[in-house]
């Protein structure tokens, strides 16, 4: 994908840098320093089933970082875009968009957002040129034709702006969908589940966009329920389970302060059972009898390694390797989401 | 005010109109056509004159009024039921436009196509019949105040609707019925005296008879009361419109 043209009020990145290394470049270390670019106070929505779908969220979100929110089905996530983007009401609370409220203010608070949703809500008749035209307009901006064809271009869409959206696959009307949130040339970017039923390709793609995206100044606010993608996308990570937030970490703090790490020693042969002498270090026997997996806190002052390989070596065991592995952002989430 | 955003949603419609003609233009001129055939013709040879006017040139404004009603309704009620239905309605609900806007727009663009199509059948009929039209001015603005107030009607019954069979139930079991009954192909004068006075409760009564008196002068009810019902019935499609934003009535949870 090429690069995607940056917002005229914002400085443009170094040349010559990928984009994912643009992520730490001055104007954005100043950008994170401003006021939130979106802040929601005690916010709660209850629906009129009477089912509370948000409860006391306070949320702060930094101008130009990409945002996770990771929660399993139906735990809110949807609920707080639509709030923020004025599809649904809110019961209790407060939210601003670049310091305007979304509900005295819902003009200038709107304009500042592009919202792709998670279904793909399409006008099938219509050709992809007129849909993503019309999103401008609606948007309140002038005709730009060298605008949509600059988008319709980087989201490789270019051949199929005559095609009826009828005729396009699902992968292609889901970027049609970003092409419309991005038609009005929106500061921030909300992603409903992206990548939902989406292959591995076009997610890899998808994701690639995203960061070009962040690096023309774009803040990025993304839902999801694959914990692959908040890892590879987020700078921070938000879970949210059954309308609360439960937590908000920058991804590396998440992964560092709830880290764990697995070593696994692979042996020479085989052995049965694990020695009484290493009983003390709790130690898994792999199945196949050829490995001991030893689990272990990078936290810890002590991790233990250096005596467990003398005492591997003591009881005549030998070993052939020896790998590390670090407990991914699913683990993380899935202990997280049973703790509440 | 948002003028860009009223034009797109207005053009948008409007394409749709384009995409669409023979369902929407050709078919309901069509009908008309048939009506003329099976009224004007087959009945108007028996009744030769209604009023001092001819009943084939009599029943010219009732059948616009026909068309023009139920064309508005259903326009309007598929516009904003379609993006419901399909679920781009997201899109308007999160553009930074007021619910004046959007109604503009959307009731906007219906009103201008039953207009259109208004004027088509008015043209024609004078193929048919000859037409003579006394109060232009009155005529168009009795066209266009109908065309507005019940595409408006037809925006609410598009926004209550929650499946295509409710969005069909109120043209085909009211709308259609009060027209026929409103004097479209009769003068109501010629009813007997108690059917005379249940049928002064049907609104469209007054629709018809102020905008026939535009053409020939001749009414069932006066035209300062023809106004006065058409513009009430505005102002309560209008007052239904304001609710529904107000509360986000089916359109927002």
């Amino acid at each position: 994908m090429r690069s995607y043209l940056p917002v005229p009020t914002r400085p443009t990145p170094r040349p010559g840098r990928s984009a994912a290394s643009t992520r730490h470049i001055p104007f954005q270390t100043a950008m994170l320093a401003m006021p939130p670019i979106i802040s929601v106070s005690n916010l709660s929505k209850t629906y009129g089933s009477g089912f509370k779908a948000l409860n006391n969220v306070n949320l702060d979100i930094k101008r130009g970082e990409i945002f996770a929110l990771l929660g399993p089905n139906g735990a809110g996530k949807t609920t707080l875009i639509s709030i923020i983007c004025g599809i649904a009401n809110l019961s209790e609370g407060s939210v601003t968009v670049g310091g305007h409220d979304i509900v005295r203010d819902y003009r200038a608070a709107r304009s500042l957002i592009g919202l792709v949703p998670q279904e793909l809500h399409t006008d099938s008749f219509e050709t992809v040129w007129a849909t993503v035209s019309f999103s401008r307009g609606l948007f309140g901006k002038p005709k730009n034709p060298a605008h949509i064809e600059k988008i319709l271009k980087d989201l490789s869409l270019w051949d199929k702006k005559d095609s009826k959206i009828i005729t396009l696959s699902g992968g292609m009307k889901r970027r049609v969908m970003i092409a419309k949130a991005l038609s009005h040339e929106p500061q921030i970017l909300f992603l409903d589940e992206p990548t939902a039923g989406v292959d591995v390709e076009l997610r890899k793609g998808m994701w690639e966009v995203v960061r070009t995206l962040q690096a023309s100044g774009v803040t990025i606010i993304l839902t999801t329920h694959y914990i692959e993608e908040a890892e590879e996308m987020a700078d921070r990570i938000g879970v949210i389970n059954k309308g609360e937030i439960i937590l908000v970490e920058d991804k590396a703090g998440l992964m560092q302060k709830l880290g764990k790490k697995e070593l696994k020693v692979h042996l020479q042969g085989r052995i049965d059972a694990i020695p009484a002498s290493l009983a003390t270090y709790n130690l898994e026997l792999s199945d196949d009898g050829h490995a001991v997996i030893y689990d272990y806190d990078t936290k810890g002052d002590r991790t233990g390694i250096t005596s467990l390989l003398n005492d591997l070596r003591n009881a005549g065991i030998r070993i052939s390797d020896l790998d590390t592995r670090q407990s991914s952002l699913e683990d993380i989430f899935v202990s997280l989401v049973r703790q509440v | 005010m948002n003028y860009r955003a009223i034009r797109a949603i207005y053009l948008f419609e409007m394409a749709r109109t384009w995409r669409t003609l023979l369902q929407s233009i050709v078919s309901p001129v069509v009908s008309t056509s048939l009506y003329f055939v099976v009224f004007g013709a087959a009945i108007g040879s028996r009744i030769t004159e209604v009023e001092g006017v001819s009943y084939g040139t009599f029943i010219v404004p009732g059948l616009v009024m026909l068309s023009v009603l139920t064309q508005s309704i259903a326009n309007a009620s598929f516009g904003i039921y379609f993006p419901k239905f399909v679920g781009t309605i997201y899109e308007i609900l999160s553009a930074p436009i007021s619910y004046l806007e959007i109604v503009i727009g959307y009731v906007g663009a219906a009103a201008t196509k039953s207009i259109i199509l208004g004027l088509i059948i008015l043209a024609t009929a004078a193929l048919f019949v000859p037409l003579h039209i006394h109060h232009p001015w009155w005529m168009l603005t009795f066209l266009v105040l109908t065309a507005v107030t019940f595409s408006l009607f037809g925006f609410i019954i598009g926004i209550w609707a929650d499946g295509f069979e409710k969005l069909q139930m109120i043209p085909m079991l009211v709308v259609t019925p009060l027209t026929f009954l409103g004097g479209s192909f009769y003068s109501v004068n010629m009813l007997p005296s108690g059917w005379r006075t249940i049928t002064l409760l049907n609104p469209v009564v007054y629709l018809i008879s102020g905008f026939r008196w535009s053409f020939y002068e001749i009414a069932d009810v006066s035209v300062g009361l023809s106004l006065g019902m058409t513009l009430g019935f505005l102002a309560i499609c209008m007052a239904l419109v304001w609710w529904i934003f107000r509360t986000g009535y089916r359109l927002k949870n």
